[in-house]
């Protein structure tokens, strides 16, 4: 069984999915990075990819993937970051990443990869269900979860449509634009996971713009089965770049405190 | 209408989930423009009145007689704006009024686009943002200005390259945060399905009046057409109507400091399959798929990316593609200046460059059309720079 649907079968209170650049500020560093946010709590790692043009992403994660390309963390990297982190646990681990990262490579020998390397789901930014005949039929057979993202903007039609194609998770991007803090969680957001809520029974992950105990509480009270915290644990990577240990800490700190939020017993 | 998202094996709709309703409404509602015979009718009034189509095709006696062919220039460099980067800008803001959006977007690498879209905002009175590389800004002085002037409000892009790519970028970000009142004017036959159609549509009036015109001229089609390609607009927009005639159609690309260099923007050239910018296209990029940065003395070639259109007619062997250097696009510059009092955009240089190349295998009664996409004022600075206005 998938490792994304053994933790959502075994668990009743919400996850805290946490999203690092992998290779971010380097891939060393970034191993113990993921390893950090395990220890601290977080149920689910989620890996970037770092892409020479994210246009999904707000301006500090780009500059997580720019310090990331700079440190030489090519895809081969990153799927040697997640086995260095499945060495020691059995977290599920998702990997986001661009199209044509998994083109290049070729999409079958991608999963593949992937799937050796540890990983239990993937997410692409740029790659509506229209398209995704090919990913899915790699994901089915690496057995790995193939996780789609629904907008704001989603129509019902095309909800129901992804909802038939997902498994894993479902993504619910909260707010129209790119990745990024802010200040609290818009009515849209909480009207999006209600309309989806009772479309389908597949686990909702809330992300974008998701950094304050506050956000993860609203959600997980409006029926999320899980918030996905990104940029606010790269902002903290970024602060710390001179003082590793320091960052540790600070994500440690900043880990459990989300972690509450979200109504789950510390592990 | 064309149902498929695709040229061939290219093109598609690789974008994020947020845009992709906005993208369905644009098809839905180009669709419906394309057939509406007041929308056409209003887009062709404004074309003629007001951005002085059509322009001529111009025998150039003078380089006739140089190159021993008969040489025909498509002047879009006449179309107010000074490039052919209106056609597209009128059709789209027509058509983002049509669908009651309250704002415009663009992505502009030379400035000719994010001047062609200002130019479409002000007469239309819709508000334009437009995204600009750094670099780009910085050697383009005289568009960014012209923007501003025209109301347009020039954001720069310090991402990445600071050049057309990045600017895309960043004009996908507004867009994803703001796609519910804002179009986004796209300018190239690149991007998502359905602007490769789209805008393709909007300047396949440039090869429907050249092939008229030269019936009228000649009393026949000519044998070899030639046209600069970056994203492909221009290219798109005149290859179009020939597609099913006998007739040579070459694609030129930015060769920058030399194909062998790494330094270019010849993706049809020298790319390989991948996926930017919402389509499936050749693409510049290393062996993981990383996008490459590119290099062309003309900043509305340097891009990495060119259409899926374009890509699929270059698999299929229906184009020739070729490529020109820096160099030899700054000598056609001056060339066709000195030559028939037209100054080139350094763009449109690289497909004069080509045709003083391939003129050697043209008899005296055969007809070469050359694309002329837009004026080269804007490049003057740039050329003196480089060496290319005589001391």
């Amino acid at each position: 069984m998938n490792r994304i649907d053994r933790w959502f079968g075994e668990h009743t209170t919400p996850a805290f999915i946490g999203f690092a650049v992998a290779g971010d500020p380097d891939p060393e560093t970034s191993v113990r990075v993921a390893n950090t946010l395990v220890s601290a709590g977080v149920d689910i790692l989620e890996l970037g990819m770092p892409f020479s043009d994210p246009v999904a992403d707000g301006p500090t994660i780009q500059r997580a993937g720019q310090r990331a390309l700079a440190a030489g963390t090519t895809p081969d990297e990153v799927f040697a970051v997640a086995r260095a982190i499945r060495v020691s646990c059995e977290v599920p681990i998702v990997l986001l990443t661009y199209f044509n990262l998994v083109w290049n490579r070729g999409i079958e020998v991608f999963y593949r990869d992937a799937r050796d390397a540890g990983i239990d789901g993937i997410p692409i930014v740029h790659m509506p269900v229209e398209e995704s005949d090919g990913v899915r039929e790699a994901a089915s057979a690496a057995g790995i979860a193939p996780i789609f993202l629904v907008a704001p903007t989603t129509s019902v039609v095309r909800q129901e449509a992804i909802i038939a194609r997902a498994s894993g998770f479902l993504y619910l991007v909260s707010v129209l634009g790119v990745t990024g803090v802010r200040d609290r969680v818009a009515e849209e957001t909480v009207s999006l996971i209600r309309r989806v809520r009772c479309r389908t029974g597949l686990p909702l992950a809330v992300g974008f713009g998701i950094s304050k105990p506050g956000h993860a509480a609203a959600c997980c009270g409006a029926g999320a089965d899980a918030v996905i915290v990104g940029s606010a644990i790269v902002e903290i990577i970024e602060r710390h770049l001179d003082d590793e240990d320091a960052m540790m800490d600070a994500l440690s700190a900043y880990i459990f405190s989300m972690r509450a939020a979200t109504g789950a017993k510390p592990g | 209408m064309q149902k498929s998202t695709r040229f061939g094996p290219f093109g598609g709709r690789y974008v994020p989930e947020t845009l992709m309703e906005a993208l369905l409404d644009l098809e839905k509602a180009f669709g419906r423009a394309d057939i509406d015979v007041a929308f056409q009718r209003t887009l062709s009034t404004i074309l003629t009145e007001y951005a002085g189509r059509p322009t001529p095709l111009t025998c150039c006696a003078n380089t006739s007689r140089d190159l021993g062919c008969r040489v025909y220039l498509k002047r879009e460099d006449l179309l107010h704006g000074g490039a052919h980067k209106l056609n597209n800008t009128l059709g789209q803001a027509l058509l983002a009024r049509y669908m009651g959006k309250s704002r415009l977007i663009a992505e502009t690498g030379a400035g000719q686009h994010g001047v062609a879209t200002a130019i479409a905002g002000a007469v239309l009175g819709l508000p334009v943002d437009v995204y600009m590389g750094a670099t780009d800004i910085a050697r383009q002085g005289l568009n960014v200005d012209r923007m501003k002037l025209l109301g347009a409000r020039v954001i720069p892009v310090h991402s990445g390259s600071r050049t057309l790519k990045d600017a895309v970028n960043e004009a996908l970000r507004d867009w994803v945060a703001s796609v519910g009142d804002t179009h986004y004017v796209l300018g190239s036959v690149v991007g998502p399905h359905p602007y490769p159609l789209m805008v393709r549509t909007f300047q396949s009036v440039i090869g429907e009046e050249t092939r008229e015109q030269c019936l009228q001229k000649e009393g026949r089609l000519p044998d070899v057409i030639l046209a600069c390609v970056g994203g492909g607009s221009n290219a798109m927009g005149m290859f179009h109507r020939f597609i099913d005639d006998p007739v040579r159609l070459i694609g030129v690309e930015a060769g920058g400091e030399g194909l062998d260099t790494g330094r270019h923007g010849a993706s049809l050239c020298a790319g390989t399959e991948g996926v930017l910018h919402g389509a499936l296209s050749y693409l510049l990029q290393d062996a993981a798929g990383q996008i490459a940065d590119t290099h062309s003395i003309a900043a509305g070639l340097d891009y990495p990316g060119v259409g899926p259109e374009l890509s699929h007619l270059k698999q299929s062997g229906r184009i020739e593609v070729a490529a020109v250097t820096d160099r030899e696009a700054l000598d056609a510059f001056g060339y066709l200046s000195r030559n028939e009092g037209i100054i080139p955009a350094l763009e449109s240089s690289h497909a004069i460059a080509h045709a003083l190349r391939i003129a050697d295998h043209l008899g005296p009664d055969d007809i070469m059309v050359i694309n002329l996409s837009g004026r080269g004022d804007k490049d003057v600075g740039e050329a003196a720079q480089r060496g290319g206005v005589p001391g």
